[in-house]
């Protein structure tokens, strides 16, 4: 080899070591929870409640808990979002109202989650009075997500050359028309993307539910949005610390954490299935 | 009568005159040919006539564009149905992401027609006017997108002749295909020309004297010269453009 093909493949190996010490690394926490959750994972541990100052029994109620925040708080951010995202990229003349709401989306999008818990136990818990509710969790982390759902409506629509547009309006079709019948269709998949990656944030963030709507202990199941819920982040965190025998609550944790993973697994292949039917049929 | 008339049209593209006092009349069921070098200003003459420059920010237009007895940047026109009078063509097919059949359907859909009877005769009657339906008569559910870029052109030409206008304006339609499907496009020119009136951007002087009767020669922004073809053609009244023509410039 000469000196120029040894710093070739110097480079190249550097390289794909640390792809492979990245992969490695994930694959050992998946492989690490599963060998310390599975376990415990059984039929019932997924349908009851936590018993025996929470060292026994399952997690039912934080599965239900956290499945209610994240179908509020989509149901909350997406079309708010998407609105947003179709009213900057689609409707907004370039100026400085579209500037800076670019920069305040992008300034939200960097907040700390602990900061929107506090806002959102100041706003939606206090001043709105649901109290710790699923309905002010559900703000708050849809608040937290509202940011991505925004950014990849807009950058979706960036993408549908304008050639679609002009085609749709030189045939007598309404901006409104164009939007329904031409771009937005052609974006639903990447939005979709947008509406995957905020419900794996959602599921698995416990900041801002904290002050919101997580309850320590509540194994009876959810009546209305107005009722506090358990939530698998939240309740990994009280086996973790604050139990009374954290170490005979240890399995009930990687089991949690281990449902909390697949959980957002199902979702992901569930979201991607649905992108792919839709990209087929654009194609 | 002339179908249509500009009078004395100046356009901007914010401070960059585009367009210097341009008049011409043009006539029903005629075809009309916009020659001139790149940057002239036809493809943005060729979009005041359906208000495409609408939909660029920044421009302002002045003087008087009437269409079929109409001043089209009159307030009360309405745009909308102002493009179903006056179709278009762009120089790169841009078919929708959906069947053929939906591709020719779409304006009249959004026009509100749901008639499945009506939208089934005007998708055949349309595929057929442009040459297209023998191709794909039995693939109507397919997506636009498998078809050949010529085959992909001709769609995109029954879908504008679906909603019925009575113009047709097309940007350089067949520059982006190969020579037979560009003869395709110009022997369909030939035959709307019975029903429609067509006015099409060129920059192939072979087809522009093959296929219009009369011809535009722009310069700079300026309309040059204007007049029957076979005479711009055979002794242009102007040396620029009988040197555009000869292809000494452009
Ligand atoms: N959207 C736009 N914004 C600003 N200037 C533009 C825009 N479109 C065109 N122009 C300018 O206006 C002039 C005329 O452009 P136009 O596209 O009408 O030329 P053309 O004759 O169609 O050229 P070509 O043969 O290359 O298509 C050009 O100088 C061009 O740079
Ligand atoms: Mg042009």
């Amino acid at each position: 080899m000469t000196g120029k093909q040894k710093k070739q493949a110097l480079v190249f190996w550097t390289f794909r070591m640390m792809a492979l010490i990245v992969v490695g690394l994930l694959a050992w926490i998946l492989v690490f929870i599963f060998i310390k959750g599975a376990g415990v994972i059984s039929w019932e541990f997924l349908t009851t409640a936590p018993t025996e100052g929470m060292t026994e029994g399952g997690i039912f109620p934080a599965i239900v808990g956290t499945l209610c925040l994240v179908v509020g708080s989509m149901v909350i951010a997406f079309p708010i979002g998407v609105m947003s995202g179709i009213y900057i990229n689609e409707y907004a003349a370039n100026n400085l109202f579209v500037k800076f709401i670019r920069i305040m989306t992008n300034n939200l999008a960097s907040i700390p989650s602990i900061v929107f818990g506090l806002f959102g136990m100041a706003l939606f818990v206090n001043t709105l009075g649901f109290g710790d509710s699923i309905i002010a969790g559900s703000f708050t982390l849809g608040l937290l997500v509202l940011p991505i759902v925004i950014r990849t409506t807009e950058e979706s629509l960036k993408a549908i050359p304008n050639s679609f547009r002009n085609g749709s309006r030189a045939l007598g079709a309404t901006k409104l028309q164009t939007i329904n019948k031409v771009v937005l269709p052609m974006a639903v998949p990447n939005i979709l993307t947008g509406l995957i990656i905020s419900i794996g944030r959602v599921s698995g963030e416990t900041a801002p539910i904290l002050f919101t709507v997580a309850a320590y202990f509540l194994p009876k199941l959810p009546s209305s949005i107005f009722d506090q819920v358990m939530a698998l982040p939240y309740h990994l965190y009280v086996l973790s610390t604050s139990g009374t025998d954290i170490e005979a609550a240890r399995p009930m944790a990687y089991g949690t954490a281990l449902v909390l993973i697949i959980i957002v697994l199902i979702i992901n292949i569930l979201a991607s299935t649905i992108r792919n039917v839709f990209n087929k049929k654009v194609k | 009568m002339d179908i249509i008339s500009a009078e004395n049209i100046d356009f901007y593209y914010g401070d960059f005159h585009a367009l210097k006092g341009i008049s011409m009349g043009i006539e029903e069921n005629s075809v009309t040919a916009l020659i001139g070098p790149s940057g002239c200003g036809k493809s943005t003459f060729l979009r005041l006539m359906n208000r495409m420059n609408d939909l660029i920010d920044n421009t302002r237009m002045t003087g008087n564009l009437i269409i079929d007895g109409q001043n089209i940047y009159d307030k009360k026109v309405d745009v909308d149905s102002l493009r179903t009078k006056v179709g278009m063509v762009f120089q790169k097919p841009n078919p929708f992401p959906k069947s053929i059949f939906e591709n020719v359907a779409y304006g009249l859909r959004v026009a509100g027609e749901k008639d499945r009877y009506v939208l089934e005769e005007v998708v055949e009657n349309s595929l057929k006017s442009a040459a297209l339906w023998d191709e794909v008569k039995d693939q109507l559910k397919k997506s636009a997108f498998e078809l050949s870029g010529g085959q992909q052109q001709r769609l995109c030409i029954a879908r504008a002749l679906a909603i019925k206008p009575k113009i047709i304006l097309m940007d350089e339609p067949a520059s982006a295909l190969d020579p037979l499907s560009t003869s395709k496009i110009e022997d369909l020119i030939f035959t709307l020309r019975n029903d429609y009136t067509i006015v099409i951007v060129t920059h192939n002087m072979q087809q522009a004297s093959r296929i219009s009767d009369k011809t535009a020669f722009f310069y700079l922004g300026e309309l040059i010269e204007y007049g029957e073809t076979r005479q711009m053609f055979l002794k242009p009244r102007l040396e620029a453009t009988q040197n555009y023509i000869t292809g000494r410039f452009g």
